[in-house]
């Protein structure tokens, strides 16, 4: 075990090279220009903000599920089929037949079918039904009509959160798809989430409805911001859908803030239509479900762009503006975790890290020196290789240092001298009973090799499932302890042994004190 | 470290203390129950620097907002508190700024909010779940390694051990009322990563002994093998220590709590490879035939 050919010790030493160079690389001033690779500090230690968000897709189903009425009824006539006792559920609808069998052929063609499409993914249809009895049955969605609603709600929901946060402006936001219903969103250098918070919690739904002079069908009764209760018609002339910018501006006549929006073709042509039949009425503008402001029409509006004042602050109209811009959620946002750490408790972090990182590393150091002397400085050499190392690994990775992942390093360089330990012990006990010390080294480092395998494997184990399941920082710290698992074992096998390999060889067979 | 200690005439003694103490570490666990932190029991959390405010000034000001269970404590340097608020029914996001807001106007001085962290009650009984769903996981894989490496005896005292600790580290953490989050359950993992370690160090040599002394009953060759490897038991736990101690009390207040429970497991972890899983071995009557057996299996 303690001869090496050259070939053996280049490739050993190319390796550590190699490697341990990276770990320069995050000492650095100025990003190198030709690797631009560093750790990067997880929130814990820069500061910043994590949220998790959950989307509620329960009512966006229900109004999918209204919009199926329309045509589901007409389907019905235009086969003529008769149904009776029709309701409309929570997420389902409901009726009387008798002709099951001929319903069933139409509600499960896959030509051209309107109310129920066939989706290809899935190889399955959008919604199914179920004989509740004999005669009567429900409509629900499938499986995967649910999946297909919920997966298409997540995205655009995803892009929407993309937009309202890279509209605030923050540095280098992350965000995420976690699971099948939550948005992973970090913040890095984000102090006060509130405003994200704020601006991510309103779908921002906006429409613009006729206000009624009666509470005749199909009005509803809303309250706008100033307490005022107006009759609004359910019918809406024009949706936020229909805009293509919304700017924050400040009122020439009253210096009040408004919110100016512009209309693509289509937005413009109802909007003129609907403010030229109507001048005179007042037009409800209604924003997830609250009337904002109700302003008289004065003349028709065809210009395709138009003002919405309602007693804003110019915060308030330009967090409107961005929440029209980037477009209205489809369903609402919950937040359901949320960590911000200042930027001050992330730079004590580091220092205390750092700090209990390089005392523990003195102890360890003098530790083994006072008990292994030559020997452990050896292991000392190899412990410095070993943090090189890691640190060169992690950068290679680009990986995310956490408080605990601090802690992990700490941890490897506590366990990593155990391999030379149960090394030297080994050979201490080859010693007592061979004459021959090289011999003694040798049979040392074969014997002791299968423990130390064994023995880190194991620790192997629990990072690699701390790693599975942990979340952020505890994810941090499974990565470091992995890593330095297997840099210890690298170090302790090659770089140790060749130099243990060099100091035995030299002394040849004079008294060696292990 | 060259002479012989006895230890095989303290393993009755041990193991009736082992039993006594992780048999109560079960009581206190499930009649006092662990202290869950917001991770696992849902909540928020504030951790504010203030030019040292007293703590009742905080506390009278968080009363009159009837927020329910409200924990204020001293947290590291004088002035820093921690705020923990229990997890209410409704899920609204609007707690925060409002306890940020009352705080600022009612105490009259510079307040930093260091750190908040809410978490909802179905994220919290998820991380609860994926935690205990964790630590089963990686007794599993122990138990299954080492029965491919071992045979099935050393396999369950390895685990039997494993088990000891865990429970006792978070009986420990339950008569002490610590709080138990998610670095707490990476600390369980990393304890049951390091007393494995030492366990299969001592296993190796008691395997790597019964071949060698096949006169020696397995309760000597426990011994022997303990004796064996004891200056490297010793010396790594004391490597391991210093580090940890480090952490302990330079790595700051968040590590703390992280740091002292693998302080624990690695004492709770050592004593038991020598005290556990060695004597644990004779209850199944290991011998060296129990080698043996193995090898024609692979042999045949």
């Amino acid at each position: 075990m303690l001869n090496f050919s050259k070939i053996n010790i280049l490739i050993i030493y190319l390796i550590f090279f190699f490697i341990a160079i990276f770990s320069t690389l995050n000492f650095q001033k100025k990003d190198s220009e030709f690797i631009k690779k560093k750790i990067n500090l997880g929130l814990d230690l820069q500061g910043g903000s994590y949220l998790l968000l959950e989307i509620n897709s329960d009512t966006l189903v229900q109004e999918k599920m209204q919009d199926k009425v329309i045509p589901l009824k007409k389907l019905l006539k235009e086969n003529k089929i008769n149904f009776t006792n029709f309701k409309i559920g929570n997420q389902t609808l409901s009726f009387n037949l008798r002709e099951i069998d001929k319903f069933d052929l139409i509600f499960y063609s896959k030509k051209d079918n309107l109310l129920n499409p066939y989706i290809d993914n899935y190889r399955s249809f959008e919604l199914e039904y179920k004989k509740i009895t004999n005669d009567r049955i429900e409509i629900l969605f499938s499986k995967f009509g649910l999946l297909t609603i919920n997966n298409s709600a997540l995205k655009q929901s995803i892009e929407i959160v993309r937009r309202r946060i890279d509209d605030v402006g923050t540095k280098e936001p992350t965000i995420l798809q976690r699971g099948e219903k939550r948005i992973l969103v970090e913040l890095p250098g984000l102090k006060d989430p509130e405003r994200i918070k704020a601006l991510l919690g309103k779908t921002a739904q906006l429409n613009f409805r006729l206000v009624s002079e009666n509470s005749e069908f199909g009005v509803e009764k809303l309250i706008s911001g100033n307490g005022e209760e107006l009759n609004v018609s359910k019918r809406i002339v024009m949706s936020g859908e229909n805009l293509i910018d919304a700017q924050p501006n400040i009122n020439n006549q009253n210096n009040e803030p408004t919110v100016s929006f512009t209309l693509d073709r289509l937005g413009a042509q109802k909007f003129g239509r609907s403010t030229t039949d109507n001048v005179g009425k007042r037009l409800a503008i209604v924003l997830d479900g609250e009337i904002v402001s109700a302003p008289s029409i004065n003349e028709p509006i065809t210009s395709g762009s138009g003002m919405i004042s309602g007693n804003f602050t110019f915060q308030e109209a330009t967090d409107l503006a961005l929440l029209l811009r980037s477009g209205a959620l489809p369903t609402p946002l919950l937040v359901v975790e949320e960590r911000t750490v200042g930027p001050d408790l992330g730079e004590d972090s580091i220092k205390s890290g750092v700090t209990s990182l390089i005392i523990g590393f003195i102890l360890v150091i003098f530790f083994m020196l006072y008990k292994y002397k030559i020997f452990g400085l050896i292991a000392n050499v190899a412990l410095i290789a070993n943090l090189l190392m890691l640190i060169g690994i992690l950068t290679i990775l680009e990986a995310t240092l956490t408080l605990p992942g601090i802690a992990g390093i700490i941890l490897t360089v506590g366990m990593a001298v155990d391999a030379n330990v149960l090394i030297f012990e080994r050979i201490k006990e080859e010693l007592k009973t061979e004459k021959s010390i090289i011999h003694a080294f040798d049979t040392g480092y074969s014997k002791a090799k299968i423990t130390v395998l064994d023995a880190n494997i194991t620790t192997l184990i629990a990072a690699i499932i701390l790693f599975s399941f942990g979340s952020g920082p505890v994810k941090g710290f499974a990565i470091t302890l992995g890593i330095g698992i297997i840099t210890t074992l690298f170090t302790a096998y090659f770089l140790a042994r060749h130099l243990t390999s060099i100091v035995v060889l030299n002394t040849k067979n004079k008294e060696i004190n292990i | 470290m060259n002479k012989t200690l006895n230890f095989s005439s303290k393993f009755k003694a041990a193991n009736t203390f082992s039993l006594l103490i992780f048999l109560s570490s079960i009581l206190f666990i499930l009649f006092k129950g662990l202290n869950y932190g917001i991770d696992f029991k849902g909540g928020t959390l504030i951790e504010l620097r203030t030019n040292n405010i007293d703590a009742s000034a905080i506390r009278s000001t968080l009363a009159k907002m009837d927020l329910g269970d409200v924990n204020v404590k001293k947290f590291g340097k004088d002035g820093d508190y921690l705020i923990k608020v229990e997890q209410k029914e409704s899920t609204d996001n609007t707690i925060i700024p409002l306890i940020k807001k009352e705080l600022t106007n009612n105490l009259n001085t510079e307040i930093n909010f260091r750190r908040v962290e809410n978490v909802g009650p179905k994220v919290s009984s998820e991380l609860l779940q994926s935690g205990i769903i964790a630590i089963s996981l990686s007794l599993a894989a122990m138990l299954f390694y080492i029965w491919i490496r071992f045979e099935w005896q050393f396999s369950v005292g390895s685990i039997i051990a494993l088990f000891h600790d865990v429970v006792i580290t978070l009986g420990i953490f339950s008569i002490l009322s610590l709080e138990i989050n998610l670095s707490i359950i990476a600390a369980v993992l990393t304890i049951v990563g390091y007393s494995m370690n030492d366990t299969v160090v001592i296993y190796d040599r008691i395997r790597e002994n019964l071949s060698k002394y096949n006169r020696l009953n397995i309760t000597e060759i426990a011994d022997l093998s303990i004796n064996d490897t004891l200056a490297r038991t010793i010396i790594t736990s004391v490597t391991t220590l210093l580090a940890l101690l480090s952490i302990f009390i330079l790595g700051g207040e968040i590590l703390r709590g992280f740091s002292f429970a693998m302080i624990l497991g690695v004492l709770i972890g050592t004593y038991s490879s020598i005290f556990v899983a060695a004597p644990i071995l004779k209850f199944f009557k290991v011998t060296y035939k129990t080698l043996e057996k193995k090898d024609e299996k692979i042999v045949p």
